[in-house]
């Protein structure tokens, strides 16, 4: 149990600036997720707090203590790595009971964590074999076995899931969070999947090129996006943004089109903003007051669903609609759009537009 | 990772058959091949068969003119010769022989010890100017060692190095560290960083993590860079004869060689010191044949 605490943390390889000023707090008990796309920074943020690299600047607060200048082994944590890095030589058995050993823990304290762990996992059968006797998914659940064998400040989980096929990374996202729910502990998750982010955390932190964009739970993230770049990287498909501006009580956009002024906004005339439409929040299907007229570009049909590809002058919407939609590209049609739940965002700085009147 | 020798660093031999004879010539150009490298075989292993008999002919036999290539008789007593002096005792060239194991053997571990941590740190740090630090520790085996061997002597004479087996152990490990270092950050490289990064947030320190994780995987590799260590030590011949001078200190090399000269050479007993001499170096050879092809493309082989 613990709390981990980051600040100002930067760190350069060679020109790239890997981590610039990252800052993030983490409660105690919380499943922490860190998403962002492949260079953000997300797994330096990680070997940081473990304290596995040294830092250019910023400090690491374990527990509220300073812990910047520890050893790895001092800092008291478990990380899962995205290789997993299981020792070779070494039978499952022996791989899980390794923190163990290095604290010199006894035999029979071992044995019976490793047989709790593993049953935990359900990996008994597994426990004598060595790691490349061992499928994707079963050298998994040891590498999670191994982390999560001792009771550290907090777990470290470096994309865990990313190198198992979907089939086991969905059930094995079920399986983490129960894990979490039924040993407790501070989870600090790493990954670059957002389906991951908004089913398991508790709090997520949007990180890009070593910047957090926005820290909140997954419904704040994804309903209120702190930015035009965190709308667009979380949700899927990604929302749709449409250049345009207020004018009295309308919103011109830049390809003609006309809606009513959200009620909410407080945007003065004529300044440029980017209007955010999740495919959810736009129909095919029925008509209101507001809609948008453009001419049916593809469908993307997903079983569920089918997604609906709308050209509105040059730009294009993406569109949700039942599976059992139809039509022909090039055919004309209306979207109707729910300006409640639409984002307003400034086209010059990408911030969103305050949403306090909503 | 560097499960084995062969799997850390493959040379991929005998690729050739999967290619069809339809290149120019076809049976013709093998039946050429096979003649070229005939002839080549016999220039090259002439001298060593010629060794080999030599060590084993009577002293008759042995200047017989025209020279007797199979109608000669066997004898042993060469052999005897090179370990046993003839009024009983040991023979100065077994002595040498001993001294050549001592300093070989002690160069190779003091090189290995020196060398493998080197290269770990060279493979897992990051360090200022780290290309040009392993690009000086090479340059300084591009230098021919008689280039450097009259400042050595004359360095050696006034700390008393010189004429002691201790000298020659330094020097000889002084070229072998930078051999090591670069051999084994190619091995160190092959295994993940990431098992010591695991091991120590299991609670072991970064010495710890290279002990009982890192190493147990270099094993492999560090034999073979051993090997070549030893047969460098153990052929070295410059050094040897420029910085050593009584009996009880000489290698093999310039004990050999010391055996001619004079007014009449006992080419038997040349011959046997020969082949006792080569033996080692075949064993050793055998045993990290991959490697000597490895050896002559270094950095070249990368998977």
């Amino acid at each position: 149990m613990g709390t981990v605490a980051v600040h100002g943390l930067r760190k350069s390889f060679g020109k790239v600036q890997a981590l610039d000023g990252v800052t993030l707090d983490v409660p105690d008990g919380s499943f922490f997720v860190v998403l962002g796309p492949s260079g953000a920074g997300k797994t330096t943020t990680l070997r940081a707090i473990a304290g596995l690299d040294k830092l250019d600047a910023g400090s690491v607060h374990l527990d509220g203590r300073d812990a910047t200048g520890d050893t790895p082994a001092a800092r008291d944590l478990a990380m899962v790595f995205q290789s997993y890095a299981l020792y070779p030589r070494r039978t499952a058995y022996e791989n899980i009971a390794s923190p163990l050993r290095a604290r010199r823990c006894s035999s029979s304290e071992i044995a019976a964590a490793v047989e709790r762990m593993s049953s935990l996992l359900h990996i008994e059968r597994l426990l004598q074999r060595r790691p490349a006797q061992l499928s994707g998914g079963e050298m998994q659940r040891v590498a999670l076995a191994r982390a999560l064998v001792r009771s550290p400040r907090a777990f470290l989980m470096d994309e865990p899931l990313t190198n198992l096929d979907l089939k086991l990374r969905v059930e094995m996202r079920t399986e983490l969070t129960r894990i979490h729910r039924s040993l407790g502990g501070t989870f600090v998750y790493v990954t670059n999947d957002q389906v991951e982010a908004l089913s398991m955390a508790d709090q997520v932190a949007v990180l890009k090129e070593g910047k957090v964009q926005q820290v909140g739970t997954p419904t704040e993230v994804y309903e209120r996006p702190a930015n035009q770049w965190v709308a667009g990287f979380v949700g899927s498909p990604p929302i749709s943004l449409l250049a345009c501006h207020a004018e009295g009580d309308r919103l011109i956009g830049a390809e003609g089109w006309t809606l009513p002024r959200p009620r909410w906004t407080t945007a003065e005339d004529g300044r440029p903003l980017l209007l955010g439409l999740r495919s959810e929040d736009l129909s095919v299907e029925q008509r209101g007051d507001a809609s948008l007229s453009g001419e049916l570009y593809g469908l993307e049909p997903l079983g569920d669903r089918t997604v609906v590809d709308v050209r509105v002058g040059t730009e294009i919407l993406k569109v949700k609609a039942r599976p059992t939609v139809t039509g022909t590209p090039g055919e004309r049609l209306h979207v109707t759009v729910d300006l409640d739940r639409a984002h307003l965002f400034d086209a010059g700085t990408g911030l969103a537009l305050s949403e306090a009147g909503r | 990772m560097a499960g084995s020798i062969d799997e850390a660093v493959s040379t991929g031999p005998a690729r050739d058959h999967t290619r069809p004879a339809r290149r120019g010539g076809g049976r013709g150009r093998a039946v050429l091949e096979v003649a070229l490298l005939a002839v080549l075989a016999v220039v090259m292993l002439f001298p060593a068969l010629w060794m080999i008999e030599t060590s084993i002919k009577e002293n008759r036999d042995v200047y017989a003119i025209p020279a007797k290539f199979f109608d000669f008789k066997v004898t042993m007593d060469h052999f005897r010769d090179v370990f046993a002096a003839s009024g009983g005792g040991r023979s100065a060239l077994s002595v040498s022989f001993l001294n050549s194991v001592v300093v070989a053997g002690v160069s190779t571990v003091l090189a290995t010890v020196l060398g493998v941590p080197a290269a770990w740190a060279y493979s897992r740090f990051a360090m200022k100017a780290k290309k040009d630090q392993l690009f000086f520790i090479l340059s300084t085996r591009f230098m021919p060692p008689v280039v450097v061997v009259i400042p050595i002597f004359l360095m050696y004479r006034q700390v008393g190095l010189i004429d002691t087996k201790l000298g020659l152990i330094l020097i000889y490990a002084a070229f072998n560290v930078p051999f090591t270092i670069w051999m084994m950050k190619g091995f160190v490289d092959e295994v993940p960083a990431e098992y010591e990064d695991a091991a120590m947030l299991d609670g072991y320190t970064r010495l710890q993590a290279f002990w009982k994780f890192t190493l147990p995987l270099l094993l492999p590799g560090i034999a073979a860079t051993a090997v070549f260590a030893l047969i460098f030590s153990w052929n070295e011949f410059v050094f040897a004869i420029f910085l050593t001078s009584s009996d009880n200190v000489r290698t093999a090399p310039p004990a050999i060689a010391g055996l001619i000269g004079g007014t009449t050479v006992d080419w038997g007993l040349v011959a046997a010191a020969s082949v006792v001499f080569a033996l080692p170096v075949l064993a050793f050879a055998y045993l990290v044949r991959r490697h000597l092809v490895a050896g002559v493309t270094l950095g070249a082989v990368r998977r």
